[in-house]
């Protein structure tokens, strides 16, 4: 067991990934020398060298269909996407080729590809550096996406995606970089694609992923001085989604409210809102709700707490579901 | 500005040699020791008022620079990616624009916009993060900082195309389109797309590398193998390098560029060979890839000094001179720093209003949601 920041401990499972595994590379922009903007890869091309740990040039497109290539020749590249909001320029590499080259070969091709993205808001950035673009990977077959909420998933979902013979599209929730908890270094808590109860409640059931897991658990916190016991669980895996702990949960609860920073329309809400009514319509005291971003682009800094789902948006739902 | 004599036709031949094996081949026409050289293609010829008209437009740039750079260590702005080192790049280019002219720049032409005259506080109320960098471009002439590496070269290769279409090149009054963009953006699809697509319309547009050493952290070397200068001629676009240092070679090479442009001959691109002298923004710590012998070379070859001895040395200007500027500048900055602090936050409306041309219903609903949400935290802090 150690305590570190979710960065340590990306780091920590980065530099396991490449001691065990004589074919993984980490590459990207400033992931060498720098240790990249948010310094997950510090120290990395030092002790691996800048044939293992490589700074590519500024061309996001071209690291995503190099990893490709480099996966066809048996490698398996954990790239890094300096920011969300530059992910767009390697979409077609991303969606054309990473998800439908392993269908289109009949499976004979594996790619094992991670792409490491810094997702998220609440950092004061400016544009492009604070988006939550999951849907678009999620809704494209082909493409496993996950999300860590601490340093412990951290530490355990970026080497379990490393082993993954899919493409994993890995969302690291940039505003919980820094918080430290404990880590067990020892054994993996769960699969990479597994949701988590990360706290038993009766009441409801508050559906997080990334960094609003840590929102839910501060509205659950507020919520359990006032009477209400909440139940929250962390969706880790965006796609697959792992269906049953939801649906053990919103049995026993009956009302569900899902947050996330990304617009609401056509979100992964909304997906989890459209598949809990189908299979668990009647336990439902409540229609599951979502607090999310609103449908605009991210706005400026100084109105993002304005955007960002918060304690008292997640209350607000919760108590518009038990009025129901 | 001045009567310039016309670039004659280069040939490899007049290409000048640089002395040393380590230094760039480019075009140069003040030293870093502040001599005044002479090239056989360019040439700049300005009235004294005009020459010192630089000093001032470079010292202020630098000054209202600096101020940014300050403002965002006093909590004031949320990010500030400084242009120190070059002012000489942005102001020779940036005073070679025609009123005509359209400029599209990435998100560190502080100098540009100083030169277009346009109101500097909208660099900073983007820093601050009170707006989206919104301006009236139409009317500017200079359109919204492009944060994203190379999109804007794009940009400004179909507005070139627009122009072309328009009639509206060719002769002393056509209009020319600039872009900027850096030793970086010439990795990324979208700015060898531009190349061919401004070759191949032979559009009226010059790309303007600022080639500043860096990429954040990465090196040329991991950007290219053959400068941006030499690659332009692969895409059929003539390119010249040019000491990004020195103000007076980028406004005549500038010049010649954009007059090339605007007469229909078609693109071109310009490499700036100058270096960023700060860490790529106030996030970046530059010590982790750069020593301070490589700061010092550079240190060496400073813009500013090198303009101001020659003026000195020339008698172009005197200490009363040098001195009224540096007032100026104080009092640019002053108020500029003023006006920042001074800046509202922006209503929580706004980021709903300018999405579409309408506002959808249930937009709409959202837009009131936020606006009753935050009506309720303010009386939450009031009581």
């Amino acid at each position: 067991m150690a305590t570190m920041t979710m960065i340590k401990a990306l780091n920590t499972g980065l530099r396991r990934i490449l001691e065990e595994d004589e074919k993984a590379l980490v590459m990207g922009e400033d992931v060498g020398r720098l240790g990249g903007v948010f310094r997950v890869t510090d120290a990395l091309q030092k002790d691996f060298g800048s044939e293992r740990v490589i700074d590519t040039p500024l061309a996001e497109s071209g690291i995503i269909g190099t990893a490709i290539g480099l996966a066809l020749r048996g490698y398996r590249p954990i790239c890094e996407i300096q920011f969300d909001g530059f992910v767009y320029p390697a979409f077609d590499q991303l969606v054309s080729q990473l998800a439908k080259i392993p269908n289109r070969s009949g499976g004979r091709v594996r790619l094992p590809v991670v792409v490491r993205i810094p997702y998220g808001g609440g950092i004061g950035a400016i544009e492009h550096h604070s988006e939550s673009p999951e849907a678009y990977f999620a809704h494209t077959a082909g493409l496993k996406v996950v999300t860590c909420a601490d340093p412990n998933d951290a530490f355990w979902m970026i080497q379990q995606a490393a082993a993954s013979d899919d493409p994993v599209i890995f969302f690291e929730p940039k505003r919980r970089y820094h918080a430290k908890a404990d880590v067990d270094t020892e054994s993996a808590p769960m699969g990479l694609h597994d949701a988590r109860v990360v706290r038993s409640g009766s009441d409801a059931t508050v559906i997080a992923y990334g960094p609003t897991v840590d929102v839910a658990q501060s509205a659950a916190a507020a919520a359990a001085e006032e009477g209400l016991d909440l139940e929250v669980v962390d969706l880790r895996s965006l796609s697959p989604i792992d269906w049953e702990p939801l649906e053990a949960s919103l049995r026993r609860t009956g009302r569900a409210i899902v947050v996330h920073e990304a617009s609401g329309s056509l979100g992964i809400g909304s997906e989890v809102a459209a598949r809990l009514s189908e299979r668990c319509f009647y336990s439902l005291e409540a229609p599951v709700l979502r607090v999310t971003g609103y449908d605009v682009p991210y706005p400026t800094s100084r109105l993002e707490e304005d955007y960002l789902p918060n304690l008292d948006r997640v209350l607000d739902a919760v108590d518009r579901s038990l009025e129901y | 500005m001045g009567d310039q004599k016309r670039p004659a036709a280069k040939t490899a031949k007049s290409r000048r040699k640089s002395a040393s094996a380590n230094e760039p081949e480019f075009v140069q026409l003040l030293t870093p020791e502040g001599k005044r050289v002479s090239h056989p293609d360019y040439e700049v010829n300005f009235t004294d008022e005009e020459y010192r008209g630089l000093y001032r437009d470079l010292l202020i740039t630098r000054e209202l620079d600096a101020q940014g750079t300050a403002l965002q260590r006093q909590g004031q702005l949320g990010l500030w990616p400084s242009l120190l080192g070059q002012e000489a790049a942005q102001i020779g280019s940036g005073r070679a624009l025609k009123p005509q002219d359209t400029v599209f720049p990435a998100y560190r032409e502080l100098g540009v916009q100083w030169c277009r005259g346009i109101d500097m506080i909208s660099a900073f109320s983007l820093f601050r993060g009170v707006d989206l960098g919104g301006r009236d471009v139409a009317a500017d002439r200079f359109n919204m900082y492009e944060i994203v590496i190379a999109s804007q070269t794009l940009h400004a290769a179909g507005y070139a195309m627009g122009v072309a279409k328009d009639g509206a090149v060719g002769g002393a009054d056509g209009e020319a389109v600039i872009v900027y963009h850096g030793d970086g953006a010439t990795a990324e699809g979208d700015f060898n797309e531009a190349l061919i697509w401004a070759g191949v319309f032979n559009s009226p547009l010059v790309f303007f590398c600022q080639n500043n050493q860096y990429a954040i952290s990465e090196t040329n070397a991991r950007q290219f193998r053959v400068p941006p200068y030499k690659r332009a001629e692969g895409f059929g676009l003539p390119g010249v390098r040019v000491d990004g240092n020195d103000v007076l070679a980028t406004y005549a090479v500038t010049e010649s560029a954009l007059d090339r442009a605007r007469t229909g001959e078609g693109p071109s691109l310009v490499e700036a060979f100058t270096y960023r002298m700060q860490p790529h923004t106030t996030s970046d710590d530059a010590t982790r890839y750069r020593d301070e012998a490589e700061l010092d070379y550079w240190r060496a070859k400073d813009p500013i000094l090198r303009y101001r001895s020659w003026l000195e040395a020339e008698s172009l200007a005197d200490a009363d001179y040098f001195a009224s500027v540096d007032d100026e500048a104080v009092q640019h900055v002053r108020e500029l720093r003023q006006r920042v602090m001074d800046l509202p936050d922006p209503e929580v409306t706004e980021m709903f209003d300018s999405v579409y041309t309408d506002l959808p219903p249930r937009l709409g609903a959202e837009r009131a949601e936020a606006v009753a949400f935050r009506a309720s935290l303010d009386e939450g802090s009031e009581s």
